[in-house]
């Protein structure tokens, strides 16, 4: 007779070493440094790759089965999201503005993630870090592809959505993400893990997915919630495996110090140049608000990130000395930004407006020290303008900077009356830049920023589509008098009020 | 002193979670958001396996909190038993 034989169940640290430790080898055809021929170019000297350990402990074969639960619960709510009219829902059309400028410009960054830790995969010797990698690799590429697949019930009904890849790369603000992940991913492969892995997931992706997704629900957008935080259940992941990078790194030789806070000093000053997109949609662009930009930044970037900071520096870890730069200008990007985008509307696959007294009323309110005194005087002066059908236009190209590729529209970190502007020869030619931060990340590594490709540059050149503001948009794929312009008019706001009245009413067909 | 945090979705399976989690660590503070629900804790927070199962008088696998996860802030140390949440200073 058979006995059945209770099979013992493997503790997580012997799983966890099992499936990853024990699929690593010792090369024996070729010498190690053959294999890994990036490991080692950057400075950056490590002793001993076993020191490295996922706190999480997860293995492939756990991860699959979670992943493909996560997935099963998206793909229901995007079904039932299609099935019901799901886009009829959300508070207001405004609130496309920031599905598009998602959809335009972080869904391709995660594609980019995506490539970059597929690379860094393969590239870091040590086995526990290879594994890791590979699933972060794998739920970037999930995290694209679920945002399209979301977000492509909108591109049924609304302008906008429908070029994002050509956007992309040809957009100009576009060039503000595209320039920061083709930067990440141009770097080797521990300057990509300190930049992605630690700087953006650690210390900034809180403030893009968490109050932003939020956000998606309190203004009815389930499609959007879904895939927020689908992907941010894997971000947490994300977050402790730059957070053990970044320790091991420190842990493993002190001459590994300098190289890492430079890098840190970098990437957090570039997040925090792409993250204005961010908070720019969070104080304009949702009708219904769960906090205020500066709110979030205040609990997840100063609250979280000064935690964070005190524990590094048991290692000699610094904040970032774009830190107190950032905290003081808080109170100003997403207004410096949103006042940017209604100037160059006639140039944006999204539609800008100006916002309602009710909203500016509750800017005022959460901004209380900076937004009567700068920032609303210049919407009631534009709004007095478009009232008298002479809306303002900004007609000239913006200045770039050479590094974030932000148009320079932001303030001295000490007067928010005047401009920030530095400039630098290199080579007899002339580049700008928007910040002190931002001159030196492109002072340090000269020969990487001026091949940057500068769309404002590239128009004026006739590149982009043969010179001239018409040749240029068919080049972009911009659809005049559809995709760009004001809210007010626009075919969106039309389509929306007509099939909202058809859902609610029987009189509407 | 500083705040270590988890965020979960808020739904079903996390209301278990987040009992137990308030059972096993008095000084945290849970904050309702619109789809999730934040807890923050001074210095270190703790999620226990018996406690979440004494809740729901089901098995439960810590792992599965992956499925429900939003963010967290704190270095993470998970066995089968616990994962914690702690800063080192």
């Amino acid at each position: 007779m058979d006995m059945k034989v209770q099979k013992a169940k493997l503790g997580l640290k012997e799983k966890y070493r099992l499936m990853t430790r024990d699929l690593g080898w010792t090369p024996s055809y070729q010498p190690h440094e053959k294999l890994y021929p990036y490991a080692a170019y950057e400075g950056i000297v490590i002793h001993d790759w076993d020191k490295w350990e996922d706190p999480f402990r997860l293995t492939m074969d756990a991860y699959w089965k979670y992943q493909a639960e996560k997935d099963r619960k998206f793909y229901a709510i995007i079904d039932a999201h299609a099935q019901n009219n799901g886009h009829l829902n959300i508070t207001d059309a405004r609130y496309l503005s920031a599905l598009k400028i998602f959809l335009q410009a972080i869904s391709p960054g995660e594609y980019c993630a995506h490539k970059g830790f597929a690379r860094a995969g393969r590239e870091f010797p040590g086995v526990g870090t290879q594994v890791a990698c590979q699933m972060q690799s794998i739920d970037e590429l999930r995290h694209a592809q679920t945002q399209i697949h979301a977000l492509s019930s909108y591109n049924r009904y609304y302008d906008g959505f429908h070029a994002f890849i050509q956007m992309r790369d040809r957009m100009w603000y576009n060039s503000v993400p595209r320039s920061f992940f083709d930067d990440a991913m141009t770097g080797g492969p521990f300057e990509f893990m300190v930049a992605i892995g630690f700087s953006f997931e650690y210390v900034l992706t809180n403030l893009l997915f968490v109050p932003f997704m939020s956000g998606a629900a309190y203004n009815g957008d389930m499609a959007t919630v879904t895939f927020g935080f689908s992907a941010q259940s894997d971000e947490a992941r994300h977050m402790t495996l730059g957070l053990e990078c970044i320790k091991f790194i420190l842990e493993q030789d002190p001459a590994n110090l300098p190289i890492v806070q430079r890098w840190l000093d970098k990437w957090f000053w570039r997040g925090l140049r792409l993250l204005s997109l961010v908070g720019t949609m969070m104080d304009y662009m949702l009708p219904k608000r769960v906090m205020s930009w500066a709110e979030a930044w205040e609990i997840y970037a100063e609250d979280n990130g000064s935690a964070l900071f005190k524990d590094l520096a048991r290692y000699g870890i610094r904040p970032p000395k774009g830190w107190k730069d950032a905290a003081k200008a808080r109170d100003h990007i997403s207004h410096q930004f949103m006042l940017a985008f209604y100037q160059w509307s006639f140039g944006t696959a999204f539609h800008g407006w100006i916002p309602s007294e009710a909203d500016l009323d509750w800017l005022s309110s959460k901004y209380p020290e900076t937004f009567d005194r700068h920032y609303r005087p210049r919407w009631d002066y534009f709004k007095k303008l478009a009232d008298a059908g002479t809306q303002f236009r900004n007609v000239g190209l913006a200045k770039l900077c050479q590094c974030c590729q932000m148009p320079c529209v932001f303030t001295e970190p000490d007067d928010p009356t005047l401009l920030c502007h530095r400039e630098r020869v290199i080579d007899g030619h002339r580049y700008h830049f928007c910040s002190d931060h931002c001159r030196e990340i492109v002072e340090h590594e000269p020969e990487k920023y001026v091949q940057a490709w500068m769309p404002m540059n590239q128009l004026f050149q006739g590149t982009s589509g043969g010179g001239g503001i018409e040749n240029w948009m068919r080049w972009v794929n911009l659809v005049d008098g559809k995709d760009n312009g004001d809210f007010v008019g626009s075919r969106d706001q039309r389509n929306f009020a007509a099939w909202r009245g058809m859902a609610t009413s029987n009189n509407g067909t | 002193m500083s705040q270590v945090f988890i965020v979960l979705q808020s739904n079903e399976e996390t209301r278990a979670i987040v009992e137990a989690i308030e059972q096993d660590n008095p000084r945290a503070k849970v904050t309702r958001q619109p789809a999730m629900v934040r807890i923050d804790a001074p210095e270190h927070l703790v999620i226990r396996r018996t406690t979440v199962e004494e809740k729901t008088g089901g098995a439960f696998d810590l792992q599965s909190l992956h499925i429900n996860l939003v963010t967290l802030g704190g270095h993470v140390s998970e066995d089968e038993d616990e994962l914690s949440l702690s800063w080192n200073h």
